[in-house]
């Protein structure tokens, strides 16, 4: 639902300038530039304006008053998403919640953490290191990602086989609805009475409510972990390897894998000393008591020789461990090295189609003239096809955003979905019309009419319009008979 | 072992042509759970949508029809030596998965393993205007579109008839031992925390009788080598034990002549102060009453606890059975319940007398 805003700039800023700190209502255009985008740079657009309330009170105010001229609000955190989720809407206010930056409280005993939506997801681990504790998730972005965010968007990461998304982590977010009402969903419990709002909020992308605090579940560190790595002359037997390793009841701490060219760019940047001549690897960290780690880092090992790893090395001290990760920590810096540019996919799919879509994908690749790297979180299914792309040929992003397409509808057609953990934003809102029918299209927006009948929050992203989603889909199928466009042939 | 989507369609069709309300009904072992059910409503029962869909034991991912028995999911994990890791109770042989979700039941190992809507994936859902529709999926990581599968968890079939899920799947534990001793009540929350915060394999502590329980699972090794380490003698029958836990079997639960509540707080609250038979699970989260009372005089109890209380069985069920919600998330859920079912046909009242 878009209608016109019935204000004018100049009387929304001093209206925000009544009771914000002028200085934090900003409406130059040059002060303004560096909220134009998040983590995915080729999407942006000018807001109307910036404000950065410092209270509950002022979220409240501003909401109530966008609310009734209908102006598009678009919450933020610290703008790291990677689906243009946090991307301004030209008519519209971006609501920063950059003062929220606050550790309000750790509960040793009850193992939480009660938080300003503002506070970095690494920042949380850090300060509960001190009784033996830290937050399960953890995206890639952690040093600079915010909590308000990773509920925002429900936040993976590397351990989210074993420890859960963001929606596992949570005790209860604290919002401010369309409305301006302050409510809390969810409690200090493990469950609450009537409708599950929190799991609804979590992932919604900005489109529900604001979030104004979190409290979020601790788990104790655990007392060791170790890391095996293995190398594998085939993509099959690496995905096998995965599975040889689960049926065996061993649930990794984290279970990645790299394929040949995101094996060669990670071990040029970060020295782990990975098998380069390997078609794939497998980083598979276990952790838990020393007797557990022990116990189940001999089984692993086992299972990945019997699925005919061509190398097996096991980290023997923290540095090593530390070590080896360090190539798939740094993959993305890794491949951007080796190209001018990358786009960052980010599709789900059943793991016994792991081997099947890397082949497909291979040959997009050459269909479409661009190379492609791929890391993989093998534990959850969770892909992250790196496309190389250089931005300053003319219609090669255009090229790359076609092959991208093509690789989420082939994340769809196996069984799978067109994102894990990066959220659909404004990137992947074509794609929802693959995913989903127009009835259940229609659903999702009467369920966001519930939370925001005047739809002011997010608007645009998430949930396309019906009206272009046939259009969507005949694109899509376009592209998924591999038609590249006519820049590819140019 | 059957597929009646189409029939099943066409009933919520039907009911809604004609004006009609339905009560949605699977095995029908947890009737006494909910307000009363309305007696003009027809019964929609989807018992007979049964039968697993698909099962790849190395994927950890299960989908059933709704109507499936749990003993018939358990059964066909355990061939794969997996298990539903959020213990559902069986509160009788034909207890099915659906049930279990519409009333987001787990059972003891909750805390450290997640719910039943932890563990949930995708749903199929038939709305109030007959559309099918499909949420989430068949993966552990999807984020496209509102979770709609977790927000069946706890909602009584308010929403719809989920007639397919997708659940997240686990390995057995390879071992499990039960510690058991005396503890007082007063002591038993901080002890129940303070082990919890340990990096041991708990998976279970609870208090009843005066005697407080801790359950360790996971390698045989990590198992053996806590227990040395903790206090507590071994229980011999302890897996018998957390099954009647699990299924509400234990001897606390017996009868029902005295009304059962269900205190959902946060795990180290005080102890609310009322005087009585106590049941405290999850660590401290979870924890049962025996007593008459009003539920307006529990909310206050329940809410210094950091929590919620709901008339968990038996007392007045044509009264609120669930802990009240404020105005501003009354005015959303009413919405929400509207967006899935504008004619009000599902489970009419079951949940809430305004929903």
């Amino acid at each position: 639902m878009t209608t016109k805003p019935t204000v004018s700039k100049a009387e929304l800023a001093e209206q925000f300038r009544s009771f914000i700190d002028p200085d934090y209502v900003i409406t130059d255009s040059e002060t303004m530039k560096p909220y134009e985008c998040d983590g995915l740079s080729m999407y942006c657009e000018m807001p109307l304006l910036v404000v950065l309330p410092e209270t509950v009170e002022q979220v409240q105010r501003v909401m109530r008053i966008c609310n009734e001229h209908k102006v598009p609000v678009v919450a933020r955190g610290a703008g790291t998403g990677l689906s243009a989720g946090a991307m301004p809407h030209k008519e519209g206010v971006v609501l920063s919640l950059a003062k929220f930056n606050r550790i309000l409280e750790i509960d040793p005993l009850a193992r939480t953490a009660r938080l300003q939506p503002g506070v970095r997801n690494l920042a949380i681990s850090e300060e509960a290191a001190q009784y033996g504790l830290y937050y399960g998730p953890d995206p890639s972005s952690q040093i600079a990602c915010t909590i308000g965010g990773n509920v925002a968007e429900n936040s993976g990461g590397v351990h989210c086989l074993k420890y859960g998304l963001t929606v596992h982590n949570l005790h209860s977010v604290e919002m401010v609805t369309a409305e301006g009402d302050v409510v809390t969903v969810g409690s200090d419990a493990l469950d609450v009475c009537g409708m599950d709002l929190l799991a609804l909020m979590t992932g919604s992308e900005g489109l529900l409510g604001v979030v104004t605090e979190v409290k979020v579940k601790l788990l104790p560190k655990p007392e060791v972990a170790r890391v095996v790595m293995a190398g594998f002359d085939s993509v099959q037997n690496g995905g096998d390897a995965v599975g040889g390793v689960i049926s065996h009841g061993i649930i990794p701490g984290g279970l990645e894998m790299m394929d040949s060219h995101a094996i060669v760019a990670a071990d040029d940047f970060a020295k782990a000393g990975y098998p380069r001549e390997a078609k794939a690897l497998l980083l598979c960290e276990v952790d838990g008591t020393v007797e557990e780690v022990d116990e189940h880092i001999a089984q692993a090992e086992e299972v990945f020789r019997k699925f005919g790893a061509t190398s097996v090395r096991t980290s023997e001290s923290e540095e090593e461990r530390a070590l080896l990760w360090k190539g798939r920590k740094s993959a993305f810096p890794a491949v951007g090295r080796i190209s001018p540019d990358y786009y960052c996919m980010d599709g789900t799919i059943p793991r016994r189609e792991l081997a099947n879509v890397l082949l497909r994908m291979e040959e997009m690749s050459e269909e479409f003239g661009l190379r492609v790297a791929n890391v993989f979180h093998a534990g959850d299914g969770n892909l992250h096809p790196l496309i190389l792309f250089d931005s300053n040929v003319p219609g090669e992003f255009e090229r790359t955003e076609d092959f991208g397409s093509s690789i989420l509808r082939l994340c769809v057609e196996v069984g799978g979905c067109i994102t894990g953990e990066h959220g659909v934003g404004v990137e992947k809102i074509r794609q929802m019309a693959v995913q989903f029918s127009d009835n259940e299209l229609q659903q999702f927006h009467d369920v966001k009419a519930a939370f925001d009948p005047a739809g002011i929050l997010n608007p645009g992203k998430g949930v396309p319009a019906l009206k272009f989603c046939q259009e969507y889909r005949s694109l899509e199928h376009k592209q998924h008979k591999h038609e590249p466009t006519e820049a590819a042939h140019g | 072992m059957a597929d009646i989507s189409k029939q099943l369609t066409e009933q919520v069709i039907a009911a809604r042509d004609g004006g009609h309300k339905l009560n949605i009904v699977g095995g029908g072992t947890k009737a006494f759970m909910g307000r009363t059910a309305d007696p003009d409503a027809g019964t929609l029962s989807v018992g007979e949508h049964s039968g697993i869909v698909e099962y790849h034991p190395v994927e950890l991912v299960l989908t059933v029809r709704a109507g499936t028995p749990l003993s018939d999911i358990e059964a066909a994990l355990a061939e794969h030596g997996q298990a539903l890791h959020f213990e559902p109770p069986r509160l009788g042989p034909e207890a099915t998965i659906g049930g279990t979700l519409a009333t987001n039941l787990s059972g003891p190992a909750r805390p450290w393993t997640g719910s039943v809507r932890d563990q949930v994936l995708g749903v199929r859902l038939l709305n109030g205007k007959g559309e099918h529709l499909r949420f989430g999926g068949q993966v552990m990581k999807n984020v496209a579109g509102y979770d709609v599968s977790r927000l069946q968890a706890g909602a009584m079939g308010t929403l719809g008839v989920m007639t397919e899920i997708s659940l997240k799947v686990m390995p057995k534990p390879a071992a499990s031992m039960t510690l058991v001793q005396d503890m007082a009540m007063d002591e038993v929350i901080h002890y129940m925390n303070s082990r919890s915060a340990e990096p041991k394999p708990i998976t279970g502590a609870c208090w009843v009788g005066g005697k407080v329980y801790l359950r360790l699972s996971g390698a045989k090794s990590a198992v053996e080598a806590t227990a040395q380490k903790w206090s507590g003698e071994v229980l011999e029958q302890g897996d018998e034990f957390w099954q009647q836990v699990q299924d509400l079997k234990h001897e606390f639960f017996a009868g029902n002549d005295v009304p059962l509540w269900r205190f959902s707080v946060g795990s180290t609250a005080a102890n609310p102060a009322l005087d009585g038979n106590w049941f405290i699970d999850w660590a401290g989260a979870q924890r049962w009453y025996r007593g008459a009372g009003e539920l307006s005089d529990m909310e206050p109890l329940a809410r210094a606890a950091g929590g919620q209380v709901s008339l968990f069985r038996g007392g007045d069920r044509n009264g609120e059975v669930m802990h009240h919600q404020p105005e501003a998330l009354k005015a959303i859920q009413r919405r929400v319940k509207n967006s899935f079912d504008p004619d009000n046909i599902f489970n009419p009242g079951r949940l809430y007398s305004w929903l």
